[in-house]
């Protein structure tokens, strides 16, 4: 692929213009990713922009994204390619009688592959941005199929050989850390940890997708969000939490969050009926004056 | 920088962070595109090609700083500002250090980095008493520079700065602390830099970086882990639990298809004139596990007990059939003290006030413990459970009762026993492992996460066969 940024700042700043706001360390890791050909790992709680990133990269260097979601189950057929049997009948039926040689070369031609994502992505005349979303979702053995893919930017169809990427997609990989990913998975990678944001870069984040929300409100709401991450939680607000709180205050008129504007809209951050006890237990906040 | 960049790939090595050749390569590879005048970019691109757990990023860090994060002249021109400061105050001890704190305090609210720096290295000079050559790690150094320049004053004086008053509200006086107290911190940042980069610069980075290593949390020893540690700990136990619970909820043979789905095989023939071409199979079905636990939660146990429960909370929140019993030498079922809508420290302090543990004198006893269980709670357990058993086996030369354990284990699916204690140390003194240990499926010692990491990676394999008792 060829490198399409001359520095990691410009890399920040095309991601900016997009609505996505890199930190240093993500701008760097982006850049190396297109200066090495190497595939980028996110990982980190959920709700923290992993796919977004991938999403504002698409947008940012205007290539089409091509997303594979990983689940339990996911297997060769619905990542890489699928030989289309309906097809494949069909052309035998309406070929009776004419030499098996000829048929048998023809059946397994790219006429009748069907293109999984991966494969898709390879084949693609125009650089691509690859989203493997989710891939710790996948069981360990599954994840052995993206290897070829992650190392060389190729896939092996034994019927017809291997297909070198044209042009070698952008890769990302996103995960949640459910569960440790295979050494091989991981050594192909640049590994991007992406925590929850800083005060600083949360507020950079609010003023950048809710334009209207005064300044003094998006730094109160953003060193709440802090306080609250600090607080064990079952699950504790992520970036899009806080923009949709941000969002629900904007549309109430609040115009000073205070403890009673905090506790009356604590359900829109927080999705456990627990953590918002435990965190009005902790920051002292009256809850059930609001509870019905 | 290549030679830097190998020193640096060994230390980590030596810390436990498993770094490939390949790796070692990438991250030379990546230097080229990086620019190594700032080194918070160095820093990305080291952590990017070096260290693939965010575990790992602590120890990294610590490393890192002593190996690129130094500023290598001590005396740098704000050094002079700093001495005229000292001179200024005319030597007198507890005023000087007054004065000091206070110009570090100023900045620190004003974020003035240089004038920061200046004064952090005035304060070494005249606080930490450094002496050349010794090997230590510079920890007690910090300690004393802090201690001089009183920590609790500037911590104090930053609070008033910010707007501490009476009336605040909660919300407000947290969101108030945590800003002086990532102040405090940038401090203790600071100053550690300029200490580290003395020391290396007194004695070469790979043994400075020798004599303050972080052990990684993985490796930290759970029965005599700090406060701080265990915070980390259980900050990684929930993805662990997480882990688990997928692990014993996974369909028992990887990659078989479901059964044969007839009715869909059918349908999907007419496609190609009646012929069946394709089967279709059903999903497979995932079995929905039962978990118990068993928890020794005696005196002796107190720190890994803490630690198993805290597991076990979090195993709670993932799965639905979970049962906990605890038992000292009575057994009492405590499921309901770590349900999903208890916190955890309410609940274990619950559980020591209600639960009926102590029957007798508050020494472990499992004989009894397994009777109980076996007698009273027998039928929660059934061929879909997974019994986890955690303790040191450690009976007090009482009844082992291993007719019952035997008598459970049969039952379930299958038997896990983790044992807090060093292998060695099994079936000595009042310690009756084995006779427990041939009666379970799998017997771990976990005294540090990695040990438990190991123990869910291999909870779903096959087991091996138990041995029975000869009735």
């Amino acid at each position: 692929m060829t490198q399409p940024w001359a520095a990691p700042s410009e890399v920040a700043a095309e991601l900016e213009a997009v609505g996505y706001l890199p930190d240093a360390k993500i701008a760097q890791v982006v850049y190396l990713a297109a200066a090495l050909d190497k595939p980028i790992l996110a990982e980190g709680p959920a709700g923290v922009g992993k796919t977004a990133l991938a999403l504002a990269l698409s947008e940012a260097t205007d290539r089409r994204l091509v997303r594979l979601q990983c689940y339990e189950g996911l297997d060769e057929a619905k990542a890489l390619y699928e030989w289309d049997y309906h097809k494949q009948l069909l052309r035998l039926q309406s070929d009776e009688g004419a030499a098996w040689d000829e048929i048998e070369g023809d059946i397994f031609s790219e006429a009748f592959l069907l293109e999984r994502p991966l494969l898709d992505a390879i084949r693609s005349e125009e650089p691509v941005i690859l989203l493997i979303d989710e891939v710790d979702r996948l069981e360990v053995e599954t994840e052995a199929l993206l290897l070829e893919v992650l190392d060389s930017y190729q896939v092996t169809v034994p019927e017809l050989g291997t297909m070198t990427a044209v042009t070698k997609p952008m890769v990302v990989l996103t995960s949640n850390n459910t569960r440790e990913l295979s050494e091989a998975l991981k050594r192909r990678c640049l590994y991007l940890h992406v925590p929850y944001p800083s005060i600083e870069r949360e507020r950079a984040i609010l003023a950048a997708r809710v334009p209207e929300l005064p300044e003094q409100l998006a730094d109160k709401i953003a060193r709440t969000v802090s306080a609250i991450r600090s607080i064990p939680l079952r699950k504790s607000p992520s970036v899009s939490e806080t923009i949709d709180w941000a969002r629900t205050i904007l549309a109430l008129g609040i115009e000073e969050l205070d403890d009673d504007s905090t506790s009356s809209t604590l359900n829109v951050l927080l999705k456990y009926q627990t953590d918002i006890e435990r965190v009005a237990k902790e920051l002292s906040l009256d809850i059930d004056q609001h509870v019905e | 920088m290549i030679r830097t960049l190998s020193d640096f790939v060994a230390e980590l090595r030596e810390i436990g962070v498993p770094v490939s050749m390949v790796e070692a390569i990438d991250a030379a590879e990546a230097l080229e595109h990086t620019d190594l005048s700032d080194p918070e970019n160095l820093r990305a691109t080291l952590g990017a090609t070096l260290v693939k757990n965010a575990r790992h990023y602590r120890a990294f860090d610590a490393a890192f700083d002593v190996f690129f994060g130094l500023r290598t002249n001590s005396t740098t021109p704000d050094a002079d500002d700093a001495r005229f400061d000292g001179q200024a105050a005319g030597g007198g001890g507890g005023e000087d250090s007054d004065m000091l704190s206070e110009a570090i305090a100023a900045a620190l609210l004003s974020g003035d980095g240089d004038a920061l720096r200046g004064l952090i290295a005035a304060a070494v000079d005249r606080y930490a008493g450094m002496q050349p050559g010794r090997p230590v790690g510079g920890r007690y150094y910090t300690y004393r520079v802090l201690r001089r320049l009183d920590i609790d004053e500037l911590l104090a004086m930053i609070r008033t700065a910010l707007g501490d008053e009476a009336g605040l509200s909660a919300l407000d006086d947290r969101i108030l602390e945590d800003q002086a107290d990532e102040l405090v911190q940038r401090l203790r940042d600071e100053l550690e830099r300029e200490i580290t980069g003395r020391l290396v610069a007194d004695r070469g980075a790979s043994q400075v970086a020798a004599s303050r290593r972080v052990p990684l949390i993985e490796d930290t020893d759970l029965m005599h882990a700090t406060r701080d540690e265990i915070e980390d700990v259980e900050r990684a136990i929930a993805p662990l639990a997480r882990r688990l619970a997928t692990r014993l909820s996974q369909r028992r043979r990887h990659g078989s298809k479901g059964r044969l789905d007839v009715r869909r095989t059918i349908r999907r023939s007419l496609s190609h004139g009646g012929v069946l071409l394709e089967p279709q199979f059903k999903p497979p079905r995932k079995s929905k596990p039962e978990i118990i636990v068993m928890c020794d939660v005696s005196g002796s146990m107190a720190t890994f007990a803490r630690f198993t429960m805290q597991l076990t909370y979090a195993i709670a929140s993932e799965l639905s059939k979970v049962r906990v019993f605890a038992f000292i030498d009575g057994l009492d079922e405590v499921t309901e003290y770590f349900g999903s809508g208890i916190d955890f420290s309410d609940g274990l302090i619950a559980m020591s006030r209600e639960a009926d543990l102590v029957r007798r004198d508050g020494h472990s006893d499992y004989g009894r413990s397994f009777a109980d269980m076996w007698n009273t709670y027998g039928d929660a357990v059934t061929s879909k459970s997974t019994v986890i058993i955690t303790g040191d086996a450690r009976n007090n030369y009482r009844e082992t009762g291993v007719e019952y354990l035997d008598r459970l284990a049969e039952r379930s699916r299958a038997t896990f026993w983790l044992n807090p204690e060093p292998r060695r140390y099994w079936d000595t003194g009042d310690s009756v492992m084995s006779r427990y240990s041939v009666l379970c499926d799998h017997v771990e010692q976990v005294r540090t996460l990695r040990q438990l990491e190991e123990f869910v990676e291999q909870a779903a394999l096959p087991r091996t066969r138990r041995t029975r008792l000869a009735s």
